[in-house]
């Protein structure tokens, strides 16, 4: 087994396969949440940010890793069915890591309010004003039918804000071309212990958490990757 | 008509009300100008200690509900917009099985939402309280025998797929259509993504697992299989053989109408 992988790693980085050989195949672990558990109530209580992240966030890491070592494997062994097969497991754990981990960078007990500056400039542009953004990302983030994500996203090829939605754990990014900007979760895990069946209030009570900081240093990122 | 008819005529009338037994997909195959949210055959305790109440409740009341107040309202306005469309005044069951003929601006609202209707007419249908009917028995129970090779390697089968499933959506089985009017139409296991039905594959369904979270998550939280294993011990195969029966009259309706 053992191997088997430092082949791949080797395989992976020729010039380099001397070292190679020492370098196992890094596992995916789950990203530090920068708040305790109970720091987004009363929006997001204790017990589903606990559920979320150590459940939820947890199992699609894990399950990612199994995925992407049967992966290794099928590659390895030129098994082409066995790896098209696992693609729906990889887009799903892979994408549900993804998802979280920008979620909780999107998220602040600090957070709230507008954002300033380029990011504001560009959603009245964009969007007409603040208001109206809000209107459409809640809505249409709102209107999804079964699992799923609300996104702003930025689309490096006019470099122009959207809003746009993504089913199940489906990322942004691949799915759509869209940079990921903002999410909003609305599986059921998300909102359910709290909020129950009544999605709308999640979506208008998360509007009080979101850190614009991060949102800002994602839109600045992804302008940047644009021009280069 | 002679008073002594008219009587019997409305004796029968009121008997198939007030009748109680009535499932609750009962109305899914003929028009109505109005549906109402079906009631349950329990009350919301009825399925402790496997479903809590608190789900039910919220299951019915709100998740249930929501879906019947939307499409009601979709298929008025449907029906407003275009009153020569006869697939806007057909069953629910017409509808799902013909959703391509939906115009386009109604066709998701009506896909999700009738979907919605009766779906959980059918989830509920399935279960029950009632410990007597727990055992695998009648027609569904040996026709599964003979497409699984046994109920366990159906069992196993079938809690697989509610495992595994990805997002929210259900997990069926169904007869195929029927081909012809003496033979059984053979089983099988298929799945649908949230609302989406396999009535609209045109399948027969008789057994049905919600797996969206808020079927569980109230009380399993993201343990998803103790909620299988609940259901399974919720399974009234009484009822399973009576949606079966159901099925199979309406086909027969259909051949005689032919």
């Amino acid at each position: 087994m053992l191997a088997s992988r430092l082949f791949t790693v080797a395989r992976a980085f020729p010039k380099h396969a001397a070292l190679g050989c020492l370098v196992p195949r890094l596992k995916h672990t789950l990203p530090d949440l920068c708040y305790d558990f109970n720091a987004l109530e009363p929006v997001i209580s204790a017990e589903i940010m606990k559920l979320h992240y150590t459940k939820h966030h947890a199992t699609y890491v894990n399950n990612l890793n199994i995925t992407e070592d049967k992966m290794a494997d099928a590659l390895k062994n030129g098994d082409i069915n066995t790896t098209i097969s696992l693609q729906p497991a990889l887009k799903f754990n892979g994408g549900g890591h993804l998802n979280h981990t920008i979620f909780w960078t999107n998220l602040s007990p600090s957070g709230g309010g507008e954002p300033t500056g380029d990011l504001m400039t560009a959603i009245r542009d964009d969007f007409g004003s603040f208001e109206n953004f809000k209107k459409e990302l809640s809505a249409t983030t709102i209107a999804i039918q079964g699992s799923g994500w609300g996104w702003l996203g930025f689309n490096p090829v006019n470099g122009m804000l959207k809003v746009t939605t993504c089913a199940n754990q489906d990322p942004l990014e691949p799915t759509t071309g869209l940079v990921p900007l903002l999410g909003i979760d609305v599986w059921e895990h998300a909102y359910y212990l709290q909020y129950k069946n009544v999605r709308p209030d999640y979506v208008k009570e998360i509007w009080n958490i979101i850190n614009w900081e991060n949102v800002t240093e994602r839109f600045a990122k992804a302008r940047m990757e644009k021009l280069q | 008509m002679h008073p002594v008819c008219i009587l019997l005529v409305l004796l029968s009338c009121f008997s198939v009300v007030s009748s109680g037994t009535s499932a609750p997909y009962h109305g899914i195959e003929k028009y109505a100008e109005e549906y109402p949210l079906p009631k349950l055959p329990y009350a919301y305790d009825g399925l402790e200690p496997h479903i809590d109440r608190a789900t039910v409740k919220v299951h019915h009341t709100g998740h249930h509900a929501a879906y019947t107040r939307n499409m009601n309202a979709a298929l008025k306005e449907w029906k407003n917009d275009d009153t020569s469309d006869s697939l806007s005044r057909s069953s629910l069951l017409r509808i799902l099985q013909n959703l391509q003929d939906i115009p386009v601006q109604y066709r998701t609202k009506l896909r999700n939402n009738v979907g919605g209707y009766v779906n959980h007419a059918l989830y509920w249908g399935c279960l029950s309280g009632n410990q007597g009917n727990r055992t695998p028995t009648g027609t569904v129970a040996a026709d599964i025998n003979t497409v699984f090779g046994s109920f366990s390697a159906f069992r196993e089968k079938f809690t697989a797929e509610a495992a595994s499933l990805f997002g929210s959506g259900y997990v069926w089985l169904s007869r195929q259509s029927s081909t012809s009017a003496t033979a059984k139409p053979p089983l099988v296991i298929t799945t649908s993504q949230n609302q989406d039905t396999p009535i609209s594959e045109g399948l027969r369904p008789v057994l049905v697992i919600d797996v969206w979270e808020h079927a569980y998550y109230l009380k399993h939280q993201n343990l998803r299989a103790k909620h299988i294993g609940d259901w399974w011990a919720l399974v009234d195969w009484e009822a399973v053989n009576v949606l079966d029966g159901w099925w199979a009259k309406m086909d027969v309706k259909v051949h005689e109408d032919l």
